[in-house]
């Protein structure tokens, strides 16, 4: 059976705010996923809690639906129970990097096989719209009336140092260039991160689908290979008047999975039904 | 506790029943750590207040202990430490001045092998065959290499040949002869509970270190290759129980092990896997709180906490072993009944189980174990349709089939919104209450599985010991003493192996024979007296109430027992 948007159908609307940048990212979900023919059955999505989690609804897959900042630790026993399972993190800003911060350092560290698409908009819209980790100086929202006054994060770079071996940004603007990262996304063997930046059309009146338009511009092939972490971090240090988006750091490097032994012949999860064999191990104790 | 092991060990494959426990404070290196090793030719379940030979490789170890001393305790010494002398005892132990650094020098080894010169030492004194020792300072050390064995016998050795040669009148003076009935194993209860999950087919846990869990992760992590199983080490307990909760929802057994404090980071997991109803087994070591307490001495102050935690009301099982054995068979239990209940089971366990060694016949752990999986969707039985209701309410126990992620036609979303049947979010009010009800109902049903409390000594006994846990061993050993007797009044005990969903009825009948009910716990408020009472309506006035960290011995019990009401 062929894959398609429509594969993923489930009778829910979305309940996002009109214009939204979570369709775009919504979309390009689907289109990659038919791409890669990973269908309903075939694969797990799991969702934080934020404006983004709120897509299981009308995104019919395997979902698990998690507590606030938990979607990674959950992905990565799923995937460690089942490592031929596709698992796929959809998280955002505050999700991520706020209340997950340390779980997002310890994922990249340790390289599980899953990619996590970041829905960054740097505020919390589900909360009506106080800062996220990502807000940027400056920024007046309800929780900082006067201006965000902390330094914000960088998903990039943050992902970069911590050890991820694929890291990019799109645009949920550009549903095309978005799909296209996707699937090398979840391509990838390891942890990818993609970061998407994304207006918050409702609490966010500063970046706009034409504020980031007019800024933003994509690593060509030709001057730019993302193989050299060094220069991975200075590009994606870049913001203002131009801000980069594509792979910025990509490596292979043996994953999560890979450096368990138990694993080597086949996912746990065809070992379900048995008990374990103690019969070599209890004269130890003797 | 290398030396302990190897002693136990020892006496154990002879055919003696032996337990041993730890005590030390809180600090990698230094500060007063003891072994206590307990050797009987009976079946023994917890130590007594008092000590045979005190094996003093400082001169601390005796200013702390000499109390513990009786009239014709050998306390051994090494006199370069302190020369003690008769004068230096309130008591009249024996003194055996035994040159244990001179013994290390002549051997040319490092200070620590003062550890095996004792132990060849005690075994001398007990006046058993150095081959005993041999055997197993062989099996222990033969890892680390011919080299390793070979020196720690010539340590052991020197010391036994000292007893032999110098101390010919104290030989044998300590220990009856028994012989070997079955192969009996020594193992810690945090082994045990390792050697249970394993047998009942788990597959992943993540464990983040803490006392007094860690002989969990090491047993695992040392296992994990050839058991095929994986055990994560996770950033922090919330990841712990996170990554659990994937695992179970993949379709493994799964489970978690921590202490007090890492629980109360696992609170907000745990009421996630209530509400996506995944199956979880939680080991929880208790140890002194609050905080960070005294991370390594014992306590039972959990109890309330595991029934209570987690926001919002959903079912759970307490399980609470009094010993390794008990450790073993529970965790089997516990992982049967997550799988078929499909929801959080706790092990509550403490310090003092979980680090005590105790021996257990090999038997024991050799029956097969029928995995029951519980409710599972069938993929043969799965429309195509996009039908499948993971959370079905057509079930009068409150439990529907499960899928796991890839399977053909079970796709539904594990959500931790409240959700209808096929888990999409719902806050519709009637299916609020019908989900509420579903996961409630499984209180109801577990009522068939409840284990009733247990009773030594006999039912119609007037007077009535409480216990639950770990309690249980120092007070079966007080009252064996007695032959479950005092004052001519029969005693029994009533101990909860089974804590929750509590069983009512069964406590209401055994508890209400009783004229005298003495509840016994390790924690300051009596908190299983507090359940007995908010199920039962029994108010028990006395309480025996221990909380400084140290288990209980004996004799504190027959204090109690003993005393007049």
């Amino acid at each position: 059976m062929t894959i398609t948007a429509d594969s993923f159908k489930t009778g829910y609307l979305p309940t996002w705010c009109p214009g939204c940048g979570d369709y775009g990212i919504w979309m390009s979900l689907k289109n990659a996923l038919g791409e890669l023919s990973i269908g309903p059955d075939d694969g797990l999505i799991v969702y934080g809690i934020g404006c983004h989690g709120n897509m299981y609804d009308w995104m019919r897959t395997y979902g698990f639906i998690g507590l606030h900042g938990r979607a990674l630790p959950v992905a990565q026993g799923a995937k460690l129970a089942n490592h031929r399972l596709p698992v796929i993190v959809v998280s955002g800003d505050g999700d991520c990097l706020g209340e997950g911060g340390n779980h997002f350092i310890h994922a990249a560290k340790r390289n599980p096989d899953i990619n996590v698409i970041i829905h960054d908009n740097q505020v919390y819209g589900l909360t009506t719209g106080q800062a996220s980790p990502t807000a940027k100086a400056g920024f007046k929202t309800k929780s900082t009336p006067e201006g965000v006054v902390d330094e914000p994060m960088n998903p990039l770079t943050l992902a970069i140092v911590s050890g991820a071996t694929f890291v990019a940004r799109g645009f949920a603007g550009d549903p095309l260039g978005l799909t296209k990262l996707m699937v090398e996304a979840v391509r990838h063997k390891g942890f990818s991160v993609l970061d998407v930046l994304q207006p918050c059309v409702t609490f966010d009146k500063v970046h706009t689908y034409g504020w980031y338009r007019s800024r933003l511009y994509s690593l060509s092939a030709s001057d730019y290979a993302p193989t050299d972490k060094l220069r991975a971090l200075t590009k994606a240090v870049e913001w203002g008047d131009h801000i980069p988006v594509g792979i910025f750091y990509r490596e292979e490097k043996p994953t999560s999975e890979d450096r368990e032994p138990a694993l080597a012949e086949g996912p746990l999860v065809s070992q379900r039904e048995s008990q374990g064999n103690l019969d070599s191990l209890l004269e130890e104790f003797q | 506790m290398s030396s302990g092991t190897i002693l136990a060990r020892a006496f154990s494959r002879a055919g003696y029943c032996v337990f041993a426990t730890n005590e030390y404070p809180s600090l990698i290196r230094g500060g007063h750590n003891i072994v206590t090793v307990r050797i009987a030719t009976r079946e023994i379940h917890a130590l007594e207040g008092v000590v045979d030979i005190l094996m003093a490789l400082n001169q601390e170890t005796v200013d702390l202990h000499k109390q513990e001393l009786h009239d014709g305790s050998i306390v051994v010494f090494d006199p370069k430490d302190y020369d003690w002398q008769a004068s230096d005892f309130s008591n009249k132990p024996v003194l055996v001045p035994v040159p244990l650094r001179g013994l290390v020098e002549q051997g040319a080894g490092e200070p620590v092998m003062r550890n095996t010169i004792a132990l060849g030492v005690t075994v001398g004194l007990l006046g058993v065959d150095f081959i005993l020792v041999e055997s197993v300072i062989h099996d222990q050390f033969t890892k680390k290499g011919d080299e390793v064995v070979r020196r720690n016998l010539a340590f052991a050795r020197s010391g036994y040949d000292f007893v032999k040669t110098n101390l010919p009148a104290l030989q044998g003076c300590h220990i009856a002869p028994t012989t070997k009935k079955e192969d009996v194993l020594v193992l810690s209860g945090s082994e045990a509970v390792g050697l249970g999950a394993v047998r009942a087919g788990m597959r992943f846990a993540a464990i983040y270190p803490m006392t007094p869990i860690n002989s969990l992760i090491t047993f695992l992590a040392d296992h994990a290759k050839e058991l095929r199983i994986v055990y994560k080490q996770p950033e922090d307990e919330i990841a712990g129980i996170n990554m659990a909760i994937g695992a179970s929802i993949a379709g493994v057994r799964s489970m978690v092990a921590t202490s007090g404090g890492g629980f109360a980071l696992m609170v907000e997991g745990l009421s996630l896997a209530g509400m996506v109803e995944a199956p979880l087994v939680i080991d929880l070591g208790m140890r002194v709180g609050p905080a960070t307490g005294m991370p390594t001495w014992t306590e039972q102050g959990e109890l309330q906490f595991v029934i209570h935690a987690g926001h919002g009301e959903f079912p759970r099982v307490v399980l609470a072993p009094a010993d390794a054995a008990e450790a073993y068979t529970l965790t089997i239990e516990a992982f049967q009944l997550a799988d078929k209940y499909q929801v959080p089971v706790f092990l509550l366990t403490d310090k003092y189980i979980n680090e005590s060694q105790w021996c257990v016949p090999k038997t024991h752990f050799q029956g097969d174990v029928l995995l029951d999986r519980g409710k599972i969707a069938q993929t043969e039985a799965l429309a195509s349709d996009v039908s499948f209701s993971r959370y079905s309410l057509g079930n009068d126990d409150g439990i529907s089939p499960r899928s796991f992620p890839g399977q053909k036609h079970g796709q539904y979303f594990a959500n931790s919104y409240e959700h209808n049947e096929v888990g999409h979010v719902s806050e519709e009010p009637m299916n609020r209450k019908a989900m509420v009800q579903k996961r409630l109902k499984k209180l109801s049903a577990m009522s068939r599985d409840i284990l009733p409390p247990s009773v030594y000594g006999d039912p119609e006994a007037g007077v009535t010991c409480v216990t639950w846990g770990s309690t249980r061993g120092p007070v079966l050993e007080a009252l064996e003493r007695v032959g479950f007797a005092v004052g001519g009044t029969r005693v029994n005990v009533v101990h909860f192996s089974w804590i929750y969903p509590f069983p009512a009825a069964q406590a209401a009948a055994l508890l209400s024979k009783s004229t005298r009910i003495i509840d016994v716990e390790q924690n300051a408020t009596g908190q299983l007296s507090s359940l007995i009472r908010e199920h039962t309506g029994i108010l028990i006035q006395e309480k025996l109430l221990k909380y400084d960290g140290r288990p209980f011995f004996p004799e504190e019990i027959l204090d109690k027992v003993q005393s007049v009401k």
